[in-house]
């Protein structure tokens, strides 16, 4: 018999599978032919358009929209793919409410902007069922290059660079590639598989090589590699989390909401997932949003994102609030963590009031106790494991524009490196960028 | 609220939306629904001659071009004159004349181009007690190939001859409807009026092919691998058709003479925008054909509306209103300048103006950094190519620069004199200014 919402404790099966895997469909279900049609045709072929401006990876929107209104998807995704490899991954995790979308004229003009991440979704869906892969490798250079971290950056630097000619190798220490697609991205945004499938997809170019299970700083040195290849690209995202530091950290029921969610995505069956009935989130981001929002569609029956500012200070965009807020997520502003109690395991959190004093959180003093059997802290990654000898800037890897670090034959990109926000676009972005130059300063 | 009370050739009806000859009147079971529904006229699906009635396709015999939300804008058609008995025919016009006194009937013919033909039906016609006949010389395909149809309509000669035994044979009005498949449609109008014709309706279809398969690489509707030109209506004809009308109307020769405009009406402002340019009704098939006959209640309401909102009382009011301001491009006034104007608080900067100005026109908009677009009036020439794409209705418009200003464009004061090519210093055959 399914446990009910009302079970306490952390307990797998509150919903059926049924439930299940309706609550973990797609979060925006994929455009039929003719509703692209209509969606396209909202498109106003900007010049030097806005939305393309806006855009990390800078994508020819305008274009890619046009084709679909014409009839050729096929084209669009080539379009999109050229900018973006990831194009596919991009048009269901992109925040477009605060990228492309939210500049686009139509929401200027009337609050509802043309549908751009569905339409890309249409695209490259359209592409990738052909199951071809539209780009071919120029003659070898006989260059190797070294990627090390297979996310979103590491993917798009690999595949550009093989593209250009080198040979790759990349390097992981997971037993999969993906990273953060793979392993943090929220299960109604990549269903069916989808950042596998990418992958596998990509990875058709030819000239890459994965190499799982070798982390840097263990199995693999900078030095070594450096040593045997003839550039380096490190794009290891940001593997550590930060502490609470609140009484009661350490009891059972506290864990990284990362973690909680590496677990769901690779969960073959999410009934069998256990979680709270009492769920409290500590954070405001993206991390905070989706392990709340997932803790819920699990079947928790108390779900409460409680974060330290203002609703505006929050990194989830409003759109991503506003979803929270749908699924009977809770959002708490202004409150931050000061002792988690419980015999051994959580069964309550005490969270204190706060007001901003000269930009600085302050504690009023005031505090509030919430149930909570289960605590997920989200409230940021840290860089973690960078070798030694590169310099660092605001806690990453310092880079230029293109990419380039303080050491020499090695470039950095994605969450891991400086400038830019930690978005899987912007690390596709920074992974091609620094292909380029790679490219350049290799054959140059 | 307006009474649109309509008499054509003084054949009255409660409207003046007729329904067109085509399959929406192609039987009694049709036409009492449309009645119904409030049309205030039919003209009868074309008869033909006694004995065996024509034969259609069996495959699909309609093509169609659509906007994204599979709007339809165009349709095209190779259907024939009605395939039913004349006997049929004639019967059921008779019992729905006679149940519908106050609407219009008028008897679609198409018969050979033989005096005999013409004597035999009209007095079986004239029996069915309809107001009046339309002769169908416009069907474009299939007939014409027959030698009627638009074979009779593209030769003036042949249309007289008709229209003539048909005033000798008949005795009510005898509209002669116009195919637009010719080069000058006043020559088909004057020979209409020169044979006794009452009126004319136009337009009839326009030859078109709509659609290639390009998998079968044959043109659509495709029956059996083959395609064949079909006719073209819907939307996407109506300015064709109301060049057309507004030709005919302010031709000297046939000014005056009754027009029953056909081609595209949808809505109300279509049917007031034909009667502006000299129709006396309209007619409508296409907008019928995709909606149903309920389209009539909007023509009906949206119609009485604007005439109570323009104080007009009758139709007759705002006829042939736009006639007298056609006409030809060389009396246009040369003197009259505008400027394209740019509403900042209606602009959404999506920067359509600048790419159409600058690339297909006169690099008249500037477009700075923070994407301001603003008209430059040293080089705008008021084409209205601006105002055209940009996609906020009433964002753009055209400023008269009033008599008096310089026009920053050619540096030149504004005269408040009208000038016109057939005086302008450059025209080779001016003719000197009085
Ligand atoms: C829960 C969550 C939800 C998110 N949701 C969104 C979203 O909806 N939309 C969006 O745009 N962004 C989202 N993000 C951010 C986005 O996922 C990241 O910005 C993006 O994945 C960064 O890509 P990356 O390649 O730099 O790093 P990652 O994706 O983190 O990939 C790093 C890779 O490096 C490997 N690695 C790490 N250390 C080592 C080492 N020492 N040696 C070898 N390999 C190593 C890892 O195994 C991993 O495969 C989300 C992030 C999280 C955590
Ligand atoms: C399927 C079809 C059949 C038609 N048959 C006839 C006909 O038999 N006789 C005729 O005079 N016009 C015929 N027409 C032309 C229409 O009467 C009308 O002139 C034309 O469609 C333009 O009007 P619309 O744009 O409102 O459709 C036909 C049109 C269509 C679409
Ligand atoms: S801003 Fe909007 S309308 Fe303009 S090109 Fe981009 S998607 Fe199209
Ligand atoms: S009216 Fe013509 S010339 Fe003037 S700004 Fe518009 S497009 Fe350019
Ligand atoms: S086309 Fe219209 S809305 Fe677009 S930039 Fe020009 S004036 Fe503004």
């Amino acid at each position: 018999m399914a446990t009910s919402h009302q079970a306490s404790g952390i307990q797998a099966g509150r919903l059926s599978a049924p439930e299940i895997a309706e609550n973990f469909g797609d979060l925006h279900a994929p455009y039929d032919q003719h509703e692209a049609a209509v969606a396209a045709d909202r498109c106003y072929f900007c010049y030097d358009a806005p939305c393309m401006t806006a855009c990390p990876t800078s994508i020819d929107i305008p274009q890619f929209i046009r084709e679909i209104q014409a009839g050729h998807p096929v084209s669009a995704a080539k379009t999109i793919l050229e900018q973006n490899i990831l194009g596919g991954m991009c048009a269901r995790v992109c925040p477009t409410e605060t990228l492309c979308e939210e500049v686009c004229v139509r929401e200027t003009a009337e609050g509802k902007p043309v549908e751009i991440g569905r339409l890309q979704r249409y695209a490259t869906d359209t592409l990738m069922a052909k199951g071809v892969h539209p780009f071919t490798r120029a003659e070898g250079t006989g260059k190797r290059v070294a990627v090390v971290g297979a996310g979103p950056a590491g993917l798009s630097a690999a595949h550009r660079l093989a593209m250009l000619g080198h040979d790759v190798v990349v390097f992981d220490s997971k037993e999969k590639a993906g990273g953060l697609n793979e392993f943090g991205i929220a299960a109604y945004k990549s269903t069916n598989d989808f950042a596998a499938r990418e992958v596998e997809w990509l990875l058709q170019i030819g000239g890459i090589s994965m190499e799982y299970g070798k982390k840097l700083g263990a199995e693999l040195s900078l030095d070594a590699l450096n040593g045997a290849f003839d550039a380096v690209f490190l794009s290891i995202g940001l593997g550590g989390v930060n502490a609470l530091r609140s009484e009661g950290e350490d009891k059972d029921g506290v864990r990284d909401a990362v973690d909680f969610i590496a677990d769901l995505r690779q969960a073959e069956d999410l009934t069998a997932l256990p979680v709270g009935r009492n769920v409290v989130v500590i954070g405001g981001g993206m991390t905070a949003v989706d392990a709340a929002v997932q803790s819920k569609l699990l079947g928790a029956e108390n779900v409460t994102i409680a974060y330290r500012r203002g609703r505006e200070a929050m990194g989830a965009s409003r759109f991503e609030q506003d979803l929270a807020a749908s699924k009977g997520v809770k959002l708490m502003f202004n409150v931050m963590p000061k002792a988690i109690h419980g015999n051994g395991a959580a069964a309550e959190i005490e969270l204190e009031y706060t007001e901003i004093k000269d930009g600085r959180v302050a504690g009023t003093g005031e505090t509030v106790r919430l149930t909570a059997d289960q605590v997920f802290k989200a409230i940021g990654q840290t860089l973690e494991g960078q070798p030694d000898g590169l310099e660092i800037e605001g806690g990453k890897i310092k880079v230029s524009e293109t990419g380039r670090t303080s050491v020499a034959g090695v470039w950095a990109g994605g969450d891991c490196a400086s400038g830019g926000e930690d978005l899987t676009v912007t690390a596709v972005a920074e992974g091609r960028d620094a292909a380029m130059d790679i490219h350049s300063s290799l054959m140059g | 609220m307006a009474d649109l009370t309509t008499e054509f050739l003084g054949i009255k009806s409660p409207n003046p939306f007729w329904l067109a000859s085509a399959p929406p009147t192609d039987k009694e079971y049709n036409v009492r629904r449309a009645f119904e529904a409030g049309w205030g006229g039919v003209v009868w699906k074309t008869l033909g001659s006694e004995g065996p009635p024509v034969v259609n396709v069996n495959g699909p015999r309609y093509g169609a071009i659509w906007g994204a939300d599979r709007r339809l804008l165009g349709l095209n058609n190779i259907e024939l004159i009605t395939d039913r008995s004349l006997e049929t025919n004639l019967e059921e016009i008779t019992r729905v004349k006679k149940d519908y006194p106050d609407r219009a009937v008028i008897v679609s013919i198409m018969v050979p181009c033989e005096e005999e033909a013409w004597k035999a039906i009209l007095p079986k016609v004239e029996a069915t007690g309809a107001d009046g006949i339309e002769l169908n010389f416009g069907c474009p395909h299939g007939m014409a190939e027959r030698g009627m149809g638009s074979a009779v309509g593209q030769v003036p000669e042949y249309i007289q001859m008709v229209t003539e035994w048909c005033k000798k044979y008949y005795s009510k009005p005898v509209i002669v409807k116009l195919t637009p498949n010719i080069t000058d449609v006043r020559f088909p109008a004057r020979a209409a009026k020169a044979g006794g014709g009452d009126a004319v309706s136009l337009i009839n279809t326009i030859n078109s092919i709509v659609s290639v398969d390009l998998d079968n690489m044959a043109p659509e509707p495709t029956i059996g691998g083959k395609g064949t030109h079909g006719g073209y209506c819907g939307p996407a004809v109506k300015p064709i058709a109301m060049n057309m009308v507004a030709e005919i109307a302010r031709d000297p020769q046939t000014h005056g003479l009754p027009i029953s405009a056909i081609g595209g009406v949808t809505t109300w402002k279509d049917a007031a925008e034909f009667m502006a340019l000299g129709a006396g009704n309209v007619q409508v098939c296409t907008a019928a054909m995709t909606y149903g006959f309920n389209v009539v209640k909007e023509m009906i309401s949206g119609l009485s509306n604007w005439m109570d909102e323009k104080g007009y009382t009758s139709t007759q009011d705002f006829i042939g209103m736009a006639v007298p301001n056609v006409t030809d491009w060389q009396y246009l006034d040369l003197n009259y300048v505008a400027k394209a104007k740019i509403s900042q608080d209606d602009c959404i900067k999506c920067g359509r103006c600048y790419a159409a100005c600058e690339d297909t026109s006169h690099q008249a908009i500037a477009m700075s950094e923070d994407r301001t677009f603003t008209v430059k009036d040293e080089e705008c020439v008021a084409c209205n190519l601006c105002v055209n794409v940009c996609p906020v209705e009433g964002c753009i418009t055209m400023e008269e620069v009033p008599a008096g200003q310089i026009d920053l464009r050619t540096g030149k004061v504004v005269s408040d004199q009208y000038a016109n090519w057939t005086t302008h210093p450059n025209n080779p055959s001016a003719t000197a200014a009085e």
